[in-house]
């Protein structure tokens, strides 16, 4: 058994070693952190498949930002699941049948690897050829993403705003923005106040060289935003929201949630403006390389105003429904 | 020869590395509660990875890579120590007690459950 092998059956035995974990316990903090390690173990996975963007987004998305959305789901439900009171013979069943139709459908598609796989002969090898002439990145997954496929990039950034859209109005953030509570400043958390100073700088450097490098190496706006929200959030925990939402308040990370969205769309419009294709760069600049160096960079930065708002106001919102913890409780 | 004496020294640091990440893990098993289990814990994410990492930067020599790697080491030295320091505040603050002594270890366990 090669290496390569070992370390991806390795790996997925612990994927679905966690996976049952997740099933069986009840204790739901302990199933928030088991699927953080799910994601981090995927994003593993993905890295030995040579798929860093990838790997990237679910160690950011999954493992990070997730995680600590459901931390704060968490604070506001039970910290225990309900036992079954009724009988799962019936669901066992349907899930099985369905598993065993999709294991069937897999027999059907081609061996992992196989050159002669319809996905690697369908549109794969134009992006590699031309990436180099058309739109000049050394990333390929960026010039995909933003540019050959930018309607699906636009559709998945859309989903990112309807979904927060959604979690706001049913937590109801819109109204709910308190003032003349207490800041909260953690007196007693030194250690945690410190190191947060000092990390906090960092990671917002990190998450803009995610998104400005992204033409150039793994990284790209969905992110670059996750990272920069984790940044604010990572000051709303130790410093408190109160102080959060006066250095960044409530309304203006909803305006950007918009504004992303909006972005992204608008360079589309402009390319309509100068006759072209909706989404289609090449028009923006002098050539057409550079049009879609300006165009890409356009939109990633749309994704990445876009996820990040939506991570922080969709944090704020959670939050916000704890009663503050008042300092002699820690 | 010169290459000799880089593997051999950033084999011995990546040899430190993995043992103290198996003592760190063994102890997570065996130790009796959880200050102990944190201490163990704390090992593995902060000497161990970071001699992990020195073993791969002396390997990778004056690079990018090793700018990276200095990076990361730099973040997991701010992090892991403070991430077990909270946990550990946090365990207290909620109420768990530390265990004190062999004999105490039945009472140790009885007190909690009461709370």
């Amino acid at each position: 058994m090669s290496v390569e092998s070992f370390i991806d059956i390795t790996l997925l035995v612990f994927l679905g070693l966690t996976a049952f974990a997740i099933l069986k316990l009840r204790a739901l903090f302990a199933v928030v952190m088991l699927s953080s390690v799910f994601s981090l173990l995927s994003a593993g996975l993905l890295v030995h498949l040579d798929a860093v963007d990838v790997a990237f987004t679910e160690a950011a998305v999954g493992a990070g930002i997730s995680t600590v959305l459901m931390l704060a789901t968490l604070a506001l439900t039970s910290r225990r699941e309900k036992a079954p009171t009724r009988t799962q013979a019936l669901p066992l069943i349907v899930v099985f049948l369905t598993g065993m139709a999709l294991v069937y459908g897999t027999l059907d598609m081609p061996r992992f690897g196989d050159a002669s796989a319809p996905v690697h002969n369908h549109v794969a090898p134009k992006y590699i050829n031309d990436t180099a002439s058309e739109i000049g990145m050394p990333n390929i997954v960026t010039a995909v993403l933003a540019s050959y496929r930018g309607f699906d990039t636009l559709g998945e950034v859309t989903v990112i705003f309807t979904a927060g859209i959604g979690v706001l109005l049913l937590l109801g953030a819109y109204i709910r923005e308190p003032t003349g509570l207490r800041v909260q400043t953690m007196d007693h958390h030194l250690v945690l106040r410190v190191v947060t100073k000092v990390l906090i700088g960092p990671i917002l450097l990190f998450a803009l060289y995610v998104q400005f490098h992204g033409d150039y190496g793994p990284g790209g706006g969905f992110q670059a935003g996750v990272i920069f929200a984790a940044a604010f959030i990572i000051y709303a925990l130790v410093f408190g929201l109160e102080n959060a939402r006066k250095a960044v308040p409530g309304s203006a990370v909803r305006m950007l949630v918009a504004c992303g969205v909006l972005l992204y769309g608008g360079v589309g419009v402009v390319s309509f403006a100068f006759g072209q294709n909706y989404l289609n760069y090449s028009v923006l600049g002098a050539s057409q390389v550079a049009g879609q160096h300006l165009g890409i960079l356009l939109v990633e930065f749309g994704v990445g105003l876009t996820v990040s708002a939506v991570m922080v106001s969709t944090f704020y919102a959670f939050a916000g429904q704890n009663p503050p913890i008042s300092d002699e409780d820690w | 020869m010169s290459a000799m004496i880089i593997d051999a020294f950033s084999w011995a640091l990546l040899m430190a590395g993995s043992l103290l990440m198996v003592v760190g893990a063994l102890g997570l098993i065996r130790m009796p509660d959880f200050y102990t289990r944190m201490h163990a814990a704390g090992i593995t994410d902060t000497l161990g990875a970071d001699l992990i990492l020195l073993g791969l930067m002396v390997q990778a020599g004056f690079s990018l890579v090793t700018v990276k790697l200095l990076l990361i080491g730099a973040f997991l030295f701010f992090t892991s120590p403070t991430s077990t320091h909270a946990i550990a505040n946090a365990a207290l603050t909620a109420g768990l007690k530390p265990q004190v002594g062999g004999a105490d270890a039945e009472d140790g366990a009885a007190e909690k459950e009461d709370e």
